[in-house]
């Protein structure tokens, strides 16, 4: 399912035709803000990965290439949705209100989390999850309860929730996604599956974990699924309106497959060329979905003024990101005991009051 | 004071129905608990009476079990699992390890997982594989969880209710063995903190610990014991993590000797922890080292061979004339 070409014009396929109008009641200024996020987050990304490099950052998950799956998903669904990311979800959370060094501050190790999910400035977008498909689970298990609790399912698009869990063709291998599809179908749940398919589980090839594609398997579970070009913005949009619609309303729960590229490396701590070829690297480049959005932006009457505006919003994210990430203070040692549990905990006590006279004990005491 | 002679299994099930009716929020998951009631009757009426949103047959899943509650917990519900045999527990390990345990220290604070987690455990029944074990250690390892287990059926009226209320997860541990046990029951005052030990058994020679259904084997060998002469101390854990230390300490200080008595294997255990935090904090009063009886370290025996396996007083009392020989 695709509406734009490679070369970015504008082609819906046959599967595309029933979606058209959601596309196309889309304004410019829509459009553009698509475009925006999507060159703006690769600026971020590219920089997160030089801080990685430059040993500012533990670890980076680049999400090069992925940028039209995400944003146009990201931009479907409506501010009273909850969003459970995987962990390369960064124009996701950006999109929804997140301080894109919050991302970094987790991947730099000064926490594990990074943000609050339940301030309104996040747009209720859950922590990262670094164990595969377990966030599937957690959606779904949020979905039951906007259900119980009558928030969803009234017919009102304004006002039902919905949940959108992000997850790749890796994590559709574990078990609990597939558990996550069961309680989902059984309890009708207001949940949109977002699966990324970027063909590449760190070393091993999507070809490994399915001989078919991977949207077919949620017929298996009787969940509508749809597998859209996950390099086309436009059809990340107009798939998941589509569905998160359907499913806060009442439809139950709904699954995609954007078939996308990952076109970096799994993470900063990955080489690909050890086990991809170049040949393949550059097909999917002339697949580019920001180059693809351009071009159709560009044949719409988008001037140089609009993408050099872009490109310096890119540059001024990156530049401060940069500044502000290595500026992070240290955590304070006596965090690691603070929120373990939530209520008092005497192992907590007393190993958090050794620490700190263990400290003290030192030449000069750090306390 | 209302006192109320009852089973083990009808204290529960008595618990999770006060907690029910205290709060809306409070939703009970698990295999076979609505209709059926569980495997063991510990939920029977409550789906009739409370409805199938508040007492849910869930698909036979146990990691989606734990993982759809953890996001229920995230709408605000305090779910109330109930896993159906202890062996069945470990589809939903990486659910309860990595993710339930560790979600209030990832979000530093800003959730809570008001989870329960209860595990019938333990052998004594003669069941086939699987249905006879005690996995606490695996739980009471992980950082973010609570692990208790009543021993009584006053206990097990409050605790149930206590860790329900608890905004951290609980893996709450029942003596499966003990469900038909009768006690008095006080539905009026609590007995003691969720995570207090206690002093069951006043005791000047020999202080024996221990938990769940290993309470009674103790109070048995106690009983044995001092027939022969010897006065021994039993203390009930009740609270396996964290583990309220001073009432065995306390005692051992009197006594100089402590046996400690579990049915799970002895190699990493809850035991061995208790035995070397005991030694440092009353290695002067020791008069011998601590002693430990567990299980045998192989898989749980096949049913015909439980009762080799499971300590019983005899062991109990082995173990107490071994640290009397001191």
């Amino acid at each position: 399912m695709r509406f734009l070409e490679p070369d970015g014009s504008y082609a819906p396929t046959p599967e595309a035709e029933p979606l058209r109008e959601i596309v196309e009641g889309a304004d410019d200024a829509l459009l553009r803000q698509m475009y925006r996020d999507m060159a703006v987050i690769r600026a971020f990304d590219q920089q997160a990965t030089r801080l990685q490099r430059q040993g500012q950052l533990a670890l980076w998950p680049p999400s090069l290439g992925q940028e039209a799956a995400q944003v146009g998903s990201a931009r479907a669904a409506r501010p009273q949705d909850t969003i459970f990311p995987s962990y390369r979800e960064h124009v996701v959370a950006k999109i929804r209100g997140v301080d894109p060094v919050n991302i970094l501050a987790l991947m730099r190790g000064t926490t594990h989390g990074g943000w609050d999910p339940t301030d309104p400035a996040n747009g209720n977008t859950r922590l990262y999850t670094l164990v595969l498909g377990t966030q599937t689970l957690h959606a779904t298990g949020f979905a039951m309860g906007l259900g119980f609790d009558g928030r969803a399912g009234t017919g009102d698009v304004e006002r039902d929730e919905a949940v959108v869990v992000y997850y790749g063709d890796g994590a559709a291998s574990e078990g609990d996604v597939h558990e996550a599809m069961v309680f989902a179908a059984s309890y009708n749940t207001p949940q949109l599956f977002f699966l990324q398919n970027n063909q590449w589980a760190i070393s091993v090839p999507v070809a490994t974990q399915s001989r078919g594609p991977l949207a077919d398997r949620s017929a298996g579970y009787g969940i509508p699924s749809l597998r859209i070009d996950g390099n086309d913005v436009l059809a990340s949009y107009a798939a998941s309106r589509m569905y998160l619609d359907e499913a806060r309303t009442g439809g139950g729960p709904r699954a995609i497959e954007a078939v996308t590229y990952r076109m970096g490396a799994h993470t900063t701590s990955d080489d690909p060329t050890k086990y991809r070829g170049r040949d393949e690297e550059e097909s999917w480049a002339r697949r580019d979905p920001i180059a693809r959005m351009r071009a159709f932006l560009a044949s719409r009457g988008a001037d140089a003024a609009f993408f050099a505006d872009v490109d310096a919003e890119g540059e001024a994210l990156a530049a401060d990101a940069r500044q502000r990430v290595v500026s992070l203070p240290e955590p304070d040692p006596d965090s690691m005991f603070a929120h373990v549990y939530s209520e008092p905990h005497a192992l907590m006590e007393r190993q958090a009051a050794w620490l700190a006279e263990y400290e003290a004990s030192f030449e000069g005491g750090a306390a | 004071m209302t006192l109320e002679t009852m089973p083990f299994a009808r204290a529960m099930n008595a618990g999770l129905r006060r907690a029910m009716e205290e709060d809306p929020r409070v939703l009970l998951m698990g295999e076979d608990i609505g209709k059926l009631g569980g495997v063991f009757r510990v939920t029977e009426h409550l789906q009739r009476d409370f409805g199938e949103k508040r007492v849910l047959d869930t698909p036979l899943a146990e990691s989606g079990i734990v993982g759809t509650a953890i996001g229920l917990a995230m709408t605000g519900f305090r779910p109330v699992i109930e896993i159906q045999f202890d062996g069945f527990v470990f589809p939903a390990f990486d659910q309860i390890t990595t993710q339930l345990a560790k979600l209030t220290n990832r979000h530093e604070g800003a959730i809570t997982m008001p989870v329960v987690i209860r595990i019938p455990y333990g052998g004594h029944i003669g069941a086939v594989e699987h249905h006879q074990e005690s996995p606490e250690a695996y739980f009471a390892h992980t950082a973010g969880l609570r692990v208790v287990s009543p021993s009584t059926p006053n206990d097990a009226y409050w605790m149930i209710q206590d860790a329900i209320r608890s905004n951290d997860p609980v893996i709450f541990m029942e003596p499966k063995s003990r469900y038909w046990q009768k006690g008095e029951v006080d539905t009026d005052n609590r007995p003691a903190p969720l995570h207090a030990s206690r002093l069951v058994r006043p005791g000047t020679d020999v202080t024996l610990v221990g938990h769940g259904a290993m309470v009674s084997v103790l109070l048995q060998a106690a009983a044995i014991a001092e027939g022969e002469g010897t006065s021994c101390a039993v203390v009930d854990v009740r609270s396996l993590s964290p583990v309220d230390y001073d009432p065995i300490v306390e005692s051992v200080r009197q006594t100089g000797r402590m046996v400690w008595a579990q049915e799970a294997p002895g190699v990493a255990s809850i035991g061995g922890d208790i035995a070397a935090t005991v030694t440092e904090r009353a290695f002067y009063s020791l008069e011998a080292p601590v002693m430990r009886v567990s299980g045998y370290d192989v898989p749980f025996p096949p049913a015909k061979l439980e009762g080799t396996y499971l300590p019983d007083a005899d062991r109990v009392l082995d173990a107490v004339d071994r640290a009397l020989a001191y």
